[in-house]
């Protein structure tokens, strides 16, 4: 039990251990190839990553209670992409003009409304038809994105409004506001997911499904619920980012999916479900990050950062697997 | 005792499913305090009782009784709240949560928000495993805890509320003498508390050791009750199945040849250590012992599953290493496994296809499959087995587990081995597909195979084997020959209460 | 009795739907615009899902043996790239077989990832999808490639000429999914697929090498992209570094739509095709009625949805499902 324990500990802790390994090594490097003069661990730089790492981030927190659910959602970056389409088309509708900057908390609402009917719309679906999430995103993936497209063909739609970005670059304790999203969506999923009913269902769902169903747990409104809220982070991910952007592409949010389940793996969640925690997805969001950073920090091509990121998951996925062992005893099957 | 009106009571139970009635007037009653046990055949329709009791199927037809007023059970949370709990076999737990928040699973007190109220959690779980009388606590993860320990979390479960009836259904399986020992003293103080118990189990001795009552289901039928007292297994026997099973001594002596397979001083971990026996070509050596005793493990190395850690494997007299099934079939050995559905057959292929697998590579012409080599092969296989399907196009996910087991046989006889292993070999199977299995594995060995048989099940081993290793805990115990086993030395062997290695 | 036809209809109907829905389809457009079932429109179809059809023959080996491959897209954009660029540095005749050596090295060591150290095939491949990408870019310094003599190779030869009349893609396509589909059906090796795909531990029990296999199934896979890409690169002579991104979602909508299930096990060649043609030709038809491009994404959106839903409600016999 002992050995079971320390494990556990290598798995929960690992990621901790890959970001100090990185910092360290990243500011060593730094020291003798970088590129610019200022240091990795400068505060500056480290608080411009967290900011980077929030719309990735947000959608990843989501995908953790997805996939400790057992289910996977790749249709992210599409209801991504559609919210802020949403976001920003809808600032330049008559009576939203109208309402000058009373305007903007609508579009918001508007925004994240979409995010959470695209979530309802693959939570249902779920549900009723008992279809794998995996293959009903991976459609839905696809229908989204024509949703996408339908709204203004393949032209961006743009909406500089100089209210968000404001808003979107204001600063309160050195914290940009992207940041404050991702850290406030940290503590309330932490929270769901460890304190209240909803989370402790999930694990055990994604446990023993089996189980769940007999001791009463209603396990197609808990996915639908689920669903939604990746739907409703997704959108709100596409309203920090938009707000200062001000311009969206359809293409925008392609491989989203990708990257949060990258982060949520390499974050410790398991992907057959009932084991993970919100605030190793958040090591797994900001070793990401980290990386691409210190890979520009020393000088290494943005395309490197793709293929270390790769190795990098296959290589947890191994280490994983060594962990979970039994020995030489185990059965060879 | 008698007098107390019945905590459960069915009257007329009836349920179909298309083309099958599963329950065809099922009535009895559970009194309170009483160890009631429920016995039939596989199908004899057991499990649809069950689930009808435990409001996951609703009947057709017929009335159930708690406290002699009428209720319906729609969902197992009404039965729940009447006072109707269930214990699975299948342990239904969550492994990562904690044994407080398995044991209140679906009903974990809550505080505003939907935020759980740990406090309460934790102190109403204490309370409950103060009763069960258990040495882990309310954190512990469930995953940590061993298979009788997590028994006594479903169990907990039961405890939620103040439970009238709770049904265990094969309780026992997976346990140790020592695990059983408690398992029954808490079965004896709900007894105590006047809560009814229906037990389920195809263990005799338990049966007789623990029950009030018997009732007996056969083909969805019930049966009648029997007093355990004034009772005896032949009796109990006659109703389940309508006959008595001819599971007499085997006394067949045929000519052996020389040994087949030898086993010297075989160790894998501590899943067993030091194992020597040997099996003679025209013998059938019947492995005995308890779930858990190593007995599957040694035939899977055997099979090149699993590295032995020490000891030596020798064919026809010869050492040989073994590191694959692949190799172990090369070699002439076979093993029919325990887990027919997820280790002896793909069940969506069809019955030809899973009989040629392991030889699909030779069947062929040219850079092809022969058609033509499959069904010789298929056919012969069929007739020599009287295995009855529809045709070789059949997915043997619809076959009877009798006729799945023969193709599971079939598809190893067509290798022609020297030496079969068969695990468990009529689990899961009716009595009459039993004895036909029993008659192959004697006829296989008159015809010169070396038969090893694992089972679970004393009588199985009795008729069938010509020796008999006793395993207990990883170790072999004791070796019998037919002339001089007897049941109770054969039942203290595999409990260690004998340290005797030898005959 | 009555009932039971009216089930045994039921289920043919569910069985058959996509094929159903399929001719309705054909039958709808061509009413619609005579143009549809023109042979050279056909032609084109078929010619244009050339590239796709490849490869969802390869990724169908893959999932009947229980495994995914979100990796095909990633890597079809590195063959192209590798075999543009090298057509130009050692010509055509060596960058051929050099592309599809390097292209089958990518596969075996998905499949030594996935079949010896029995890794989990959807991390595997994502994280491949990345570092392949990463590949490709470092490979090409993140620039376009282009052949420099574009009139003057006969690299052009796969991607654009025709024989007898028939576009070569389409003879490729063709002639691909023939032999493997007689692989996949006839040969030892297709059944021991079905077998590892269907119940990987009862495979192992009968004696069949489940991590070979597996690995072999990366391996045709990688085969059938590297097929793919220098279709793609003969057709296009030059290209981005991203010509393949996403494709290996709309490689695996066409084998599940042609009815593999992603459990393993189940699945032919054939019906893969069929989902790839059905895919191409609603494109076809979507735009020939018309209607903007990005309708096909929404038509594929509900026809995967219908098509699993129907396919496993003819399973568990009822059409909604029991999760409560």
């Amino acid at each position: 039990m002992a050995m079971h324990n320390s494990k556990d500990m290598i798995k929960q802790g690992g990621i901790w251990v890959f970001i100090l390994a990185e910092l360290v090594f990243f500011s060593i490097a730094g020291h003798y190839w970088s590129v610019s003069n200022q240091a990795f661990m400068d505060p500056g730089n480290m608080l411009l990553l967290l900011k980077q790492s929030a719309p990735i981030g947000i959608i990843a927190l989501g995908m953790t209670i997805i996939m400790i659910n057992g289910n996977i959602d790749l249709s992210v970056g599409a209801i991504f992409a559609l919210s802020a389409v949403v976001l920003l088309d809808s600032l330049s509708w008559p009576f939203m003009v109208a309402l000058g900057d009373w305007a903007l908390p609508l579009a918001w609402g508007f925004a994240l409304l979409t995010g959470v009917t695209l979530g309802a719309i693959n939570g249902l679906i779920v549900w009723k038809t008992g279809i794998d999430a995996f293959i009903v995103t991976l459609a839905s993936m696809l229908g989204f994105r024509g949703l996408v497209f339908m709204y203004n063909g393949e032209q961006p739609t743009s909406n500089l409004n100089w209210t968000l970005v404001d808003f979107a670059e204001a600063q309160v304790l050195g914290l940009h506001t992207a940041s404050w999203f991702l850290i406030g969506t940290v503590v309330v999923l932490w929270f769901v997911t460890t304190r209240t009913n909803h989370g402790r269902n999930a694990y055990a769902i994604g446990n023993n499904r089996e189980a769940a169903v007999n001791a009463g747990i209603r396990v197609g409104p808990h996915f639908m619920w689920n669903f939604m809220l990746i739907g409703f982070l997704a959108a709100l991910s596409a309203v920090v980012f938009y707000s200062e952007s001000g311009s969206v592409n359809p293409n925008d949010g392609m491989l989203y999916e990708l990257w949060a389940i990258t982060a949520v793996v390499l974050g410790g969640t398991k992907l057959a479900g009932g084991y993970g925690s919100i605030i190793g997805t958040l090591g797994g969001v900001i070793a990401i990050q980290l990386l691409r950073k210190g890979l520009g920090h020393i000088g290494a091509d943005t395309q490197t950062v793709n293929l270390v990121i790769g190795l990098i998951l296959i290589a947890v996925l191994f280490l994983d697997r060594q962990l979970t062992r039994k020995g030489k005893e185990e059965l060879k099957i | 005792m008698n007098d107390l009106q019945p905590v459960l009571r069915l009257e007329g139970i009836v349920k179909t499913f298309p083309g099958v009635r599963a329950l065809d007037g099922v009535s009895f009653d559970l009194r309170p305090g009483e160890v009631h046990a429920l016995m039939g055949e596989n199908g004899a329709g057991k499990s649809t009782l069950m689930k009808v009791l435990g409001g996951v199927l609703a009947p057709n037809a017929g009335q159930i009784y708690v406290a002699e007023k009428p209720v319906s059970m729609t969902n197992p949370q009404a039965a729940k709240a009447l006072g109707v709990v269930f214990i699975h076999q299948e342990l239904s737990l969550a492994g990562e949560l904690s044994v407080a928040e398995n044991i209140f699973l679906g009903e974990l007190p809550l505080k505003s928000f939907g935020r759980v109220d740990w406090k309460k959690l934790y102190a109403d779980t204490d309370k409950i495993l103060k009763t069960l009388n258990v040495s882990f606590n309310a954190r512990t993860r469930v995953g940590d805890l061993s298979i009788a320990n997590q028994q006594m979390v479903e169990i907990g479960r039961a405890l939620t509320v103040d439970p009238r009836a709770v049904i265990f259904d094969e309780p026992t399986a997976s346990l140790t003498d020592a695990e059983k020992v408690v398992l029954f003293e808490v079965i004896a103080d709900l007894q105590t508390r006047g809560v009814g118990i229906i037990y389920i189990s195809h263990r005799m001795e338990e049966i007789f050791k623990i029950t009030d009552r018997i009732s007996v289901l056969r083909d969805g039928q019930y049966r009648g009750t029997l007093n355990t007292a004034e009772t005896d297994e032949d009796k109990v026997t006659q109703l389940m199945i309508g006959r008595s099973l001819d599971l007499s001594r085997n006394v067949s002596h045929h000519e052996m040849g020389d040994i087949a397979l030898e086993v010297r001083g075989l160790s894998c971990g501590h899943l067993f250590e030091d194992v020597s026996f040997n099996v003679r070509k025209g013998e059938v050596l019947g492995f005995y012992g308890l779930v858990g005793a190593g007995r599957t493990e040694i035939a899977e190395t055997i099979f090149g599953l699993r590295t032995p850690s020490a000891g030596q494997i020798l064919l026809n007299g010869q050492e040989v290493q073994i590191n694959s099934p692949i190799e172990a079939i090369r070699l002439g050995i076979a093993l029919v496994p325990e887990d027919r559905k997820d280790q002896g057959l793909v069940l969506g292929m069809n019955c030809k296809d899973n009989m040629t697998l392991p030889q699909i590579g030779r069947l062929t012409k040219g850079p092809f499959v022969s058609d033509r080599a499959e069904l010789a092969i298929f056919d012969k296989y069929r007739d020599k087995l009287d295995i009855r399907t529809p045709g070789w196009r059949q997915s043997v996910g619809n076959l009877s587990g009798g006729n799945q087991q023969k193709i599971v046989i079939g598809k190893w006889l067509s290798m022609h081995p020297e030496v079969l292993i068969v695990d468990e070999p009529t689990r899961g199977i009716d009595v009459g597909s039993k004895s036909e299995i029993h008659n192959l594995i004697r006829d296989l060995a008159a015809q010169g195979f070396a038969v090893i048989v694992i089972s679970s099940e004393m009588p199985e081993v009795l008729h069938v084997s010509d020796r008999i290793v006793a395993m207990f805990a990883g170790r072999v115990m004791r070796e019998f020959t037919s002339e001089d086993v007897t049941e109770d030395n054969l039942i203290q062997a595999i409990s260690g209460l004998t340290g005797d290695k030898a005959a | 009795m009555t009932v039971l036809t009216r089930q045994n209809l039921g289920s043919f109907l569910a069985k058959q739907g996509i094929l159903i829905a399929f001719v309705l389809f054909m039958i709808g457009f061509a009413m619609v615009n005579q143009r549809f079932i023109a042979m050279d429109n056909i032609s084109g179809v078929i010619r244009s899902s050339a590239i796709l059809g490849v490869i969802a023959i390869g990724v169908t080996f893959v999932v009947i043996g229980g495994n995914l491959d979100l990796s095909v897209g990633s890597m079809m954009s590195f063959s192209t790239i590798v075999v543009l660029d090298l057509h130009d540095k050692i010509g055509p005749g060596l960058a051929i077989p050099a592309m599809f050596a390097l292209t089958l090295l990518l596969g075996a060591f998905i499949g030594f990832l996935v079949g010896y150290l029995k890794l989990n095939s959807l991390i595997v491949t994502l994280g491949m999808l990345s570092a392949i990408h990463g590949l490709t870019l470092t490979w090409s310094g993140g620039k376009n490639m282009d052949i420099a003599d574009k009139s003057g190779t006969w690299f052009s030869f796969f991607g654009q000429d025709r024989i007898m009349g028939i576009p070569v893609p389409i003879l490729i396509f063709a002639l691909l999914a023939a032999v493997l589909a007689m692989v996949l059906s006839r040969t030892s090796f297709g059944r021991k697929v079905y077998a590892v795909g269907g119940n990987g531990q009862a495979a192992t029990f009968s004696g069949i090498p489940r991590a070979r296999i597996v690995f072999m199934t990366y391996l045709i896979s990688a085969f059938c992209v590297a097929v793919a890409g220098l279709l793609q690169a003969s057709r296009s002579l030059g290209s981005q570094n991203t010509v393949g991104q996403g494709l290996e979602l709309q490689v695996l909508a066409a084998v599940i739509l042609g009815g593999a299930s992603l459990l393993g096990g189940s699945g032919t060649v054939f019906k893969t095709v069929i989902g790839v043609l059905i895919l191409g030709f609603i494109q076809n038809g979507l735009l020939l009625a018309g209607l903007d491009f990005y309708v096909q994404y929404m038509v594929t959106w509900a026809i995967i949805i219908l098509a699993v839903w129907l396919d496993i409600a003819a399973k568990r016999g009822h059409l909604w499902s029991p999760i409560a």
